[in-house]
């Protein structure tokens, strides 16, 4: 039997306080694409930085056909054939397209001086070759998020890559964009090549990959062939557990005056007298297409964009909020897509984020900070929401993203919201957190929270939400209970444009 | 069917497809020539704003536009363009240098003590003193990339070290350079008859080459830009950032040292005083030349201009009778107007 492509055996690597790796095994045959999965925090980053030379194995071998690589830099990594796109954007927005993909390697002449039309023409050979249609002298910063991935991808098969090793690759990308970029990986694709590639949506590795292994807190726990293989059993393998998907929200018929009220919103972009109710112990899902304006009702309602017409009733008082704090003030927490830019201080500890929104709360009447009800709260809040933190001094960028959006959510709740509204709570989060996220907005509904969650994913919204609004253009174009509601209406009313020909379709 | 292996398409795409023959018309889209005009729009702005000064000021008084009065505009923006000019590099990095004011009286006095105290002979000392800022700047950039010590606070302890050590060496007194008369002829001596164009501005003119030549056409500006757009990312691609960076202050050094050469021989005396706020008038002139304290942005034509706006506004005022107080004033508002105008340009773009 000949070797494998790449071996990766026995490696392990620690770092202070976490061991992220643990004897781990992969092998990579010739011409396969490989897709490598796990929960965030399993230990996929790790290993990919261990291939790219970012950093050393505590114990393990790698092997390149058959033979035995050491890995000293990502420089070296590359000149070994080993290519890698990083999940977040690796480019130089400054400059341009061609200098990107050749930095570091650009000829000089006298040992000083570069020819940039000669880069440019180089540059112009690679794209020819890979069919992309990118412009050498164009600057990155011009570039849609789309063409800066095609970016990347030039400049990793620019190296003589054996390996090709992928990120996360789609999670910019639409779906025409996807098309391209599985065009590439299969021209990419030959006898002796392979790419290892890394995904959380499963949909796309039944597409691209041969065959799927799986990591688990830093651990090898197994290999499939794709095609014979369910995503549930991958989904199982991820997490250790069964997860069952047909879950609906048993029917229940709102009580009550609205907690939050809302009638004729509209703004100057975009909404058009959007009106609707939210009860206390309901979670109302919005579904629609991107650029629907499921963000923008939240943002307009917390008062973060101006509103041009429209009441807004809080327990069926007309209030007028003008900004987030003011909302906050009147209970109504909204929780960014962007959790990142607008949820969390990532440089600050899990206890300082918890009490951000309440810090007044947590003040002497000198304006002295109570260190001590802020940790006595951080921890309750630690354990309620089962924030996986080695303490609530933790900084928050050393959590995982579930852990992460937990923080955020506690953050409200701390504050004693009672309407939470939630923008893609589950993105960029793995699938077994995202299971302990739909079960805590449950409680937080069963506890008589009153809820809004957008989603750009429909099985969430039906998954998750009591009933289910649905926009189009800025409208509301339908709000459905969850028993009538399925993927096909949704997707119906979701695409319900006013004028025809607006949005090809 | 699992909701996992769903196809959320339907949710993420945004321009709902629109036929089209090839896979590739999605990621077509877009319009780079447009784009790429607007980075020269900048500085054609810069100096317009430039000329516009230099009218508004000729049709004030008639004593403004004259070949004598431009000649000293010149002169007067040698030597903090100087400095400017190897500036716009470390702050293209994203880095910043504090210490080249108090660095440059610093050469001087080493001049000082190359030619009169050790009684060296002119050439050998001139390019010890460059050397000298050069050593300043290699200092400073060890500092920064190696025990990496933030920009800012490197070169703010560079500022005072030199600042004290003009004293100490000199003991607080000129050095007057006696032994080699000569001295005063660079920056002074004239080169074309029948008027006073001085040697100095011509070295500043062939150092604007230099550096915009090192700045756009080599490895070193390259990295320059590479390193102040996306550091990290620079240093995954293979770059070793840190040699760069140290070679990048060494470069901005060995300007500080021929700015130090420069003002002490215009001054025919290398004055141990001084110094200390220059900087900041050579990293305004960089601002306002559009380089971006951001890192990843700017350009030596920038520069030169924002250090020619510095010092026509400078001349100018004086020329038309504005108290000198009012002066500091005048460069202060055009400093903050040309950064917010180009924000507000950014935010638009």
């Amino acid at each position: 039997m000949t070797a494998a492509l790449l071996e990766v055996e026995g490696v392990s690597k620690g770092f202070p306080g976490v061991q992220a790796l643990a004897d781990v095994q992969l092998e990579l045959r010739h011409g396969e694409v490989l897709a490598l999965v796990g929960e965030n925090g399993a230990g996929k980053s790790t290993l990919m930085k261990l291939l790219a030379g970012i950093h050393t194995p505590d114990a393990g071998t790698f092997r390149l056909n058959g033979r035995e690589l050491s890995i000293e830099g990502p420089r070296q990594a590359q000149e070994l054939g080993i290519s890698i796109i990083h999940q977040e954007f690796n480019l130089m927005p400054d400059l341009t397209v061609a200098q990107n993909i050749f930095i570091g390697r650009e000829h000089r002449q006298a040992g000083l001086f570069l020819d940039d039309r000669a880069l440019n023409r180089r540059a112009q050979e690679l794209f020819d070759r890979l069919g992309l249609a990118l412009d050498p002298a164009e600057r990155v910063e011009q570039l849609t998020v789309a063409r800066q991935q095609m970016v990347e991808i030039a400049k990793a098969l620019s190296f003589d890559a054996k390996v090709l090793i992928m990120d996360e690759p789609t999670a910019a990308l639409n779906d025409a964009e996807v098309d391209v970029l599985f065009e590439l990986i299969e021209r990419f694709r030959t006898a002796d090549t392979g790419v290892i590639y890394i995904s959380h949506r499963m949909e796309e590795l039944s597409r691209i990959s041969d065959r799927i292994s799986v990591l688990r807190d830093g651990r090898y726990v197994g290999t499939r062939v794709t095609a014979e293989t369910a995503p549930s059993e991958i989904i199982s393998l991820m997490v250790g557990r069964e997860i069952s998907g047909e879950q609906r929200p048993a029917p229940r018929t709102p009580e009550g005056e609205p907690v939050l009220s809302v009638r004729g919103l509209s703004t100057r972009q975009l909404l058009r007298e959007v009106s609707f109710d939210v009860h206390a112990g309901e979670i109302l899902g919005f579904a629609g297409l991107m650029g629907a304006g499921r963000t923008e009702v939240a943002r307009a309602i917390v008062g973060a964009d101006r509103r041009e017409s429209g009441e807004i009733r809080v327990r069926g008082r007309v209030v007028s909020i003008s900004s987030p704090a003011e909302a906050a003030g009147l209970g109504i927490g909204y929780l960014s897509e962007d959790r990142k830019q607008l949820g969390v201080l990532l440089e600050r500890s899990v206890r300082e984020n918890l009490v951000l929104s309440s810090l007044r709360e947590y003040t002497s009447g000198l304006g002295f900070v109570r260190d001590g009800r802020i940790e006595a709260t951080g921890r309750e809040y630690v354990e309620k929401l089962r924030i996986k933190t080695p303490s609530t001094a933790q900084l928050v960028q050393n959590l995982s993203g579930g852990n992460q959006q937990k923080v955020v959510i506690a953050k409200w709740l701390v504050k004693d919201c009672d309407v939470l509204i939630f923008d893609e709570p589950t993105r960029g989060i793995d699938v077994g957190a995202k299971e302990e996220i739909y079960g805590l907005l449950r409680r937080l509904a069963d506890e008589g929270k009153a809820i809004i969650m957008i989603s750009s994913e429909l099985p969430e919204v039906l998954r998750l939400s009591d009933r289910i609004a649905v926009m189009a253009e800025g409208r509301l174009t339908a709000v459905l209970d969850n028993a009538e509601a399925t993927q096909e209406n949704l997707m119906d009313y979701a695409t319900r444009f006013s004028s025809e020909g607006t949005i090809a379709r | 069917m699992s909701p996992i292996t769903t196809k959320p398409s339907s949710g993420r795409s945004d321009t709902a497809t629109t036929p089209s023959t090839s896979a590739y018309a999605a990621i077509e889209a877009g319009n780079p020539r447009f784009a790429r005009l607007r980075g020269s729009l900048q500085q054609l702005l810069a100096f317009a704003s430039l000329i516009v000064i230099v009218a508004v000021f000729s049709f004030a008084s008639p004593h403004f536009f004259t070949a004598n009065n431009l000649v000293s505009i010149l002169t007067a923006a040698t030597v903090t363009g100087i400095l400017a000019l190897g500036t716009t590099f470390v702050i293209i990095t994203g880095g910043i240098d504090l210490s080249i004011g108090t660095g440059m009286v610093l050469c001087g006095v080493m001049a000082g003590v190359f030619l009169t105290y050790l009684g060296w002979p002119l050439w050998l000392g001139v390019t010890a003193t460059i050397v000298f800022g050069g050593i300043i700047g290699l200092v400073n950039g060890v500092n920064v990339s190696v025990l990496g010590i933030p920009p800012f606070i490197a070169t703010l302890g560079m500022m005072l070290i030199a600042a004290g050590l003009s004293l100490v060496i000199s003991g607080t007194k000129p050095i007057y350079f006696t032994e080699t008369p000569d001295f005063q002829s660079i920056m002074n001596l004239s080169i074309i008859p029948g008027m006073r164009f001085p040697l100095g501005v011509a070295i500043f003119i062939v150092m604007i080459i230099v550096a915009a030549v090192l700045l756009s056409k080599t490895i070193l500006g390259r990295y320059t830009f590479s390193i102040g757009s996306n550091e990290a990312a620079t240093a995954l691609s293979g770059v070793n950032v840190r040699r760069w960076k140290i070679i990048i202050y060494t470069l901005a050094g060995l300007f500080v040292g021929l700015a130090g050469v420069l003002s002490a021989s215009r001054l025919s005396s290398a004055q141990p005083t001084g110094g200390m706020g220059l900087e900041l008038e050579a990293i305004a002139a960089v601002v306002i030349g559009g380089t971006s304290l951001q890192g990843g942005k700017g350009s030596i034509v920038g520069t030169v201009i924002g250090a020619l706006i510095m010092a026509v506004l400078t001349n100018g005022l004086r020329i038309i009778s504005v108290p000198q107080e009012w002066q500091s004033v005048a460069v202060g508002i055009v400093i903050l107007v040309a950064v917010y105008l180009d924000m507000l340009r950014r935010r638009r773009g």
